[in-house]
C-alpha cells in the first residue's frame, strides 16, 4: 500500500472513500464521517456511563468524567473569566471531539478526520463566527473599536486598521492550519518511515539494520503522535477560550 | 460581633467575602492560569510563531488576489495586501511573544 512500485505514497491514506455499502455511497458517507460519529459517540458514552453511578467516591470512569469536566470548567473560568461558564458546553464539545478524533486516528486502520483542512476549517469557522456574534451582541457597534488600537496618532489609523482586521481574520487560518498541519504531518511521517521499513527490508539482509532503525523511529513517532494529539486539542480549546475572552472583554 | 454601629461594616465585609467566594471582583485565577498554560517547548513556540506569520500573509494574499480579480486592478491591490499581511503577521507574533504578552489571555494594549 505504502511502497507500491518503489514510490512512497504517503498521502494516499488521506483519500476519502465511502463506507456502509450503497447507503453510504448514496449520501457520501465517508470514513471521515464515520470517525466523527464514532468520536462523538465515545464522548457521549464516557459522560453517560461516567455519570451514571453518581457515587460519592467515584470509580475510575466516573473520576475520568469528573476530571474532564473540571478541566474544561477551570479552563473556561481561567481564560475567559466568570462569563466563561456560559461557553463551557461549546469548549467541552470542541475539546473532546477533537481530542478523541486525534486519538482514534493513531489507532491502526482508523482515520484521522482532523487531518483534513476542510474539517478543521469548519471548526475554526464555527469558533470565529461565534466569537464575532458574541462580541456584536454584547458590545454592539462598539465591537468595531476592537480594530482601532488606542493611543495611536490619527494619521496612522488608515494603515493600522486594515492590519488589525487582517490580524483578526488570520485567526481563522492559523487556528485551522495549526491543527490540520500537525495531524497530517505526523501521519505522513509515520507512513514514510513505515514505507522505508518495507523497502529496506526487501532490499536484502545488508539493509536490515537501517530498517530496524526506521522501525525504532516509527515507535518513537507513535509516542510523539499521542503527545501531539492531546496538545493540539488543548491548544485549539485554549485559543477558543482566548478568542472568547477577547469577544467578551474587547480591550 | 455585628453590633449596632458595626452593622454596615460587617455587611460590607460579608458582601466582600461573598463576592470573593463567587469570584466576582478579585481574579487571582487569571494570574495562576497564565504562566502554566503558556510554557510550551521551543518547538511548540517555533511552530506557533511560524503559523501566525504565514496565516496572516495567506489571508491577505487571498483577499488581495480576490479584490484584484473583482475590480480588474491586477497587481495593485495584491501587492498592497502582501505588505499589509506581512505587517499583520508581525503584529500576531508581537501579540504572542511581545513584552506584555505574559499577562495575557488575549489582553491588548
Amino acid at each position: 500500500m505504502a511502497a507500491e512500485g518503489h514510490a512512497i505514497d504517503a498521502l494516499g491514506q488521506f483519500q476519502l472513500h465511502t463506507v456502509g455499502s450503497f447507503i453510504g455511497a448514496s449520501v457520501n458517507f465517508t470514513q471521515a464521517n464515520l470517525m466523527m460519529v464514532l468520536s462523538a459517540g465515545v464522548v457521549l458514552a464516557l459522560l453517560h456511563y461516567g455519570a451514571r453511578p453518581r457515587a460519592v467516591i467515584p470509580g475510575r470512569l466516573q473520576a475520568l468524567a469528573e476530571l474532564s469536566y473540571n478541566f474544561i470548567h477551570d479552563m473556561c473560568t481561567d481564560q475567559v473569566g466568570e462569563e466563561g461558564k456560559r461557553f463551557f458546553p461549546l469548549v467541552f464539545a470542541l475539546f473532546f471531539f477533537i481530542l478523541v478524533g486525534n486519538l482514534i486516528g493513531v489507532w491502526p486502520y482508523a482515520f484521522t478526520f482532523t487531518s483534513h483542512i476542510a474539517t478543521t476549517f469548519a471548526l475554526a469557522l464555527l469558533v470565529m463566527v461565534l466569537t464575532t456574534v458574541v462580541a456584536l451582541r454584547l458590545h454592539g457597534w462598539k465591537f468595531f473599536s476592537y480594530f482601532v488600537p488606542s493611543g495611536v496618532p490619527k494619521l496612522l489609523l488608515p494603515l493600522l486598521v486594515p492590519i488589525e482586521i487582517l490580524s483578526y481574520l488570520s485567526r481563522l487560518v492559523s487556528l485551522s492550519v495549526r491543527l490540520f498541519a500537525n495531524m497530517m504531518a505526523g501521519h505522513v511521517m509515520l507512513e514514510v518511515f513505515g514505507a522505508f521499513i518495507v523497502m529496506l527490508g526487501a532490499a536484502g539482509a545488508l539493509f536490515w539494520g537501517p530498517a530496524a532503525l526506521c522501525l525504532a523511529t516509527d515507535v518513537a513517532l507513535i509516542g510523539f503522535e499521542f503527545l501531539v494529539a492531546v496538545l493540539q486539542a488543548y491548544v485549539f480549546a485554549v485559543l477558543t477560550c482566548i478568542y472568547l475572552h477577547d469577544a467578551v472583554h474587547l480591550h | 460581633m455585628s453590633g449596632g454601629e458595626d452593622g454596615g461594616g460587617s455587611f460590607e465585609d460579608r458582601l466582600q467575602a461573598a463576592r470573593r467566594r463567587q469570584g466576582l471582583d478579585t481574579r487571582p485565577s487569571e494570574q495562576s492560569g497564565g504562566p502554566d498554560s503558556r510554557s510550551p517547548s521551543a518547538l511548540g513556540i517555533g511552530l506557533r510563531v511560524g503559523v501566525e506569520l504565514v496565516s496572516a500573509l495567506a489571508v491577505a494574499v487571498a483577499i488581495g488576489w480576490w479584490l484584484d480579480k473583482w475590480l480588474h486592478t491586477s497587481p495593485v491591490l495584491l501587492s498592497l495586501f502582501v505588505l499589509l499581511g506581512g505587517a499583520a503577521g508581525v503584529l500576531n507574533v508581537w501579540r504572542l511573544m511581545g513584552p506584555d504578552a505574559s499577562h495575557r489571555a488575549g489582553r491588548r494594549n
